[in-house]
């Protein structure tokens, strides 16, 4: 694929949204080109909604500017901004047929006559509901209803379609359903959607860039994988998927590899890069699960051999608990240290389930690339 | 649905054991009694409401020649209909207004909105005689149904509380996302307005409006006391016919009352009805 020039569509320059005395997004900037799929990802009471709400207009930021195409759009007020918005509620008018629901936002804005149905069955289509017109809400399904708030906001062929917390209504199947179907969508209709959750698998599996959003402000922009494997503080690291967070001191940082000595733990950490931090200085260890390897200790037999030297990254310990979660089993390891690391194994054949035991002993190790640093 | 006697399969089938039954019909006595002897006895072709002689249609006949009466039963009506008028639509903007802002002294605001609800209707009464008397003196010489005015006023006065808290009981349940829904969708502040929050609170808007008629309808303390000699209601007028006695003619008026609100009551809880039906089917 050859890339695309990129266009940014929607540019947040230094926003500071301010509730009273508490500051609901802080001195945010940031750049949404078109065509992406945003997500503002973060905990509750991160400020994510807020900033979506700037966008459409329904809060307007205390100080800071939003750009729109090049167009200032600070206090425009929502029915004149080019963006459309999907509710956590839905929002569907319960007095409206499906067709007129979709309508409205067309006969609002003095579109009349066979465009209105013209369009209107173009966006049911696109959402799969073309026998549903004649529906009242409340003779749909949950999923259904947020397809006819989809078609309601793609019927005005917004610039942006914003969606906050779309999914968190639908029960678990459906929305990892409705996950594939929105990125197809977008994929399909090519306009740029930016979305609100708080769930980081949603983030990562739909989203082409994520913002991490942490007390107001923004802790890291990022692709999924990078948001991942790159997380760039301990919060980001924390807050999307799962880790083993290691506190240390870094005794080595040369150019190709670097050695951290951690309190909590009896052999120092390998790693093969090297790391801008301050020699002696505290720094965090990243470590995910999946990336740990578990070996049987038998007594006598000397440790296994990962790609770091002897003596690095590997600890011997022992099984305290098993989650088996069918796909996956995660270990939880004591190290004779006294510090828990948790394993993930997938169980890729039938047997693999019984080959480790509860409180049985373990060696677990971890290659020299796997440990992600942390300065904050 | 699953239940512990083996008869009962439904709640409704709770309906056949006898003590429930016997409390129905205790209740039906209790409420519909007096309403049956007052309309039975309007039949009645013996002069006093004491023993049953006949039947007769005459005291219908003579309350539609009373014209008096007939000028009290108008006069009424249109009171009502203007001052449930002018309620609805001022009980339905203070509640808009009450939902919707936030000001300093929205609680008191709050509070007073509701103090003619609370206050003792003769209190009320005399404040209106006195406000009539010393404030605004409406005078008396007036083309109806201008002369109707302060009684007009005084019902607006006590109905249109009553509107405000249905209305705004209602709008408690308005999900504010549907509001923002509409605004992103290119909607203006009317339209809004229009589109989704007046349909949110028909209901309410219905109910206020029968209860603000009736109240209306059925007053008799505070017009009393600010009623004059050409504007008698309909309540106003029983009552001096009942001070020499209580006639058939009177019961005859009172069926006919009675069989109004009934009538309209049907209609609305009907308009009302088919609304919220078709919000559930179709």
């Amino acid at each position: 694929m050859a890339p695309i020039p990129k266009k940014t569509i929607i540019r947040i320059e230094n926003v500071t949204k301010a509730f009273g005395r508490v500051l609901a997004v802080d001195n945010v900037s940031l750049d949404i080109e078109e065509g992406e799929f945003f997500a503002l990802l973060g905990p509750s009471g991160c400020g994510k909604t807020t900033l979506l709400r700037m966008i459409a207009g329904f809060e307007l930021p205390t100080e800071g500017r939003l750009l729109i195409d090049g167009q200032d759009m600070s206090h425009v007020p929502p029915n004149k901004r080019p963006v459309n918005m999907v509710f956590q509620s839905y929002a569907v008018f319960p007095h409206m047929t499906v067709f007129d629901n979709v309508a409205y936002g067309l006969r609002v804005t003095g579109v009349t006559g066979t465009e209105v149905s013209r369009r209107v069955d173009e966006a049911l289509a696109l959402v799969r509901l073309e026998d549903y017109g004649v529906r009242k809400p409340d003779q749909l399904s949950g999923g259904q209803r947020q397809r006819v708030a989809l078609a309601r906001a793609l019927v005005k062929r917004p610039r942006v379609l914003l969606l906050d917390e779309p999914l968190s209504a639908l029960d678990a199947k459906l929305r990892e359903q409705m996950r594939s179907e929105l990125a197809q969508l977008q994929d399909k209709i090519g306009i740029t959607f930016v979305i609100v959750t708080h769930d980081q698998d949603e983030a990562l599996a739909m989203a082409s860039r994520c913002a991490v959003m942490h007390k107001g402000g923004l802790q890291q922009v990022a692709t999924p994988s990078d948001l991942y494997e790159y997380p760039n503080s301990r919060f980001v690291a924390d807050f999307i998927g799962s880790v083993n967070m290691i506190e240390g001191q870094l005794s080595v940082d040369m150019r190709d590899h670097a050695i951290i000595h951690a309190p909590k733990l009896d052999v120092p950490i390998y790693l093969d890069h090297g790391v801008t931090g301050a020699e002696g200085g505290t720094v965090w260890v990243a470590i995910r699960p999946e990336k740990m390897v578990l070996a049987k200790r038998v007594q006598g037999a000397p440790p296994p051999q990962s790609d770091a030297p002897p003596g690095h990254n590997v600890v011997a310990g022992t099984i305290c608990h098993i989650s088996y979660l069918g796909s996956v089993s995660v270990f939880e390891v004591m190290t004779v240290s006294g510090l828990k690391l948790r394993a993930l194994h997938m169980n890729p054949t039938r047997s693999a389930v019984e080959e480790f035991t509860w409180d049985e002993p373990v060696w677990i190790s971890w290659p020299a690339q796997a440990p992600a640093v942390l300065l904050s | 649905m699953k239940t512990r006697g083996k008869k009962l399969k439904e709640p409704l089938d709770y309906l056949h054991r006898w003590p429930i039954q016997a409390s129905l019909v205790g209740v039906a006595i209790f409420l519909y009694v007096p309403l049956v002897t007052l309309i039975a006895f309007s039949f009645n072709s013996d002069r006093r409401n004491i023993v049953w002689k006949g039947f007769t249609l005459d005291w219908y006949g003579k309350v539609f020649r009373d014209e008096s009466l007939l000028a009290a039963f108008g006069n009424s009506l249109t009171i009502a209909a203007i001052s449930t008028a002018a309620s609805v639509v001022l009980g339905a903007l203070t509640a808009v207004m009450l939902w919707r802002f936030r000001f300093p002294g929205k609680m008191a605001v709050e509070g007073t909105v509701a103090l003619p609800i609370v206050v003792p209707e003769i209190c009320m009464g005399i404040a209106m005689l006195v406000f009539f008397a010393r404030v605004l003196p409406w005078p008396s010489n007036l083309p109806w149904p201008l002369n109707l005015g302060a009684i007009i006023i005084a019902h607006i006065t006590f109905s249109f509380p009553f509107v405000a808290v249905v209305v705004r009981a209602r709008l408690a349940s308005f999900n504010r996302e549907l509001e923002e829904a509409a605004r992103d969708l290119g909607a203006n502040e009317w339209r809004v307005f229009n589109d989704v929050l007046v349909p949110h609170m028909m209901p309410g808007l219905i109910s206020g409006t029968l209860l603000a008629f009736t109240l209306s309808l059925d007053d008799f303390v505070i017009t009393f006391f600010t009623s004059g000699p050409d504007t008698v209601t309909f309540p106003v007028k029983v009552y001096s016919m009942v001070r020499f006695s209580v006639t058939p003619e009177v019961n005859a008026a009172s069926t006919l009352l009675i069989l109004i609100t009934v009538v309209l009551t049907a209609i609305a809880l009907r308009l009302q009805g088919s609304r919220g039906i078709s919000g559930q089917v179709g």
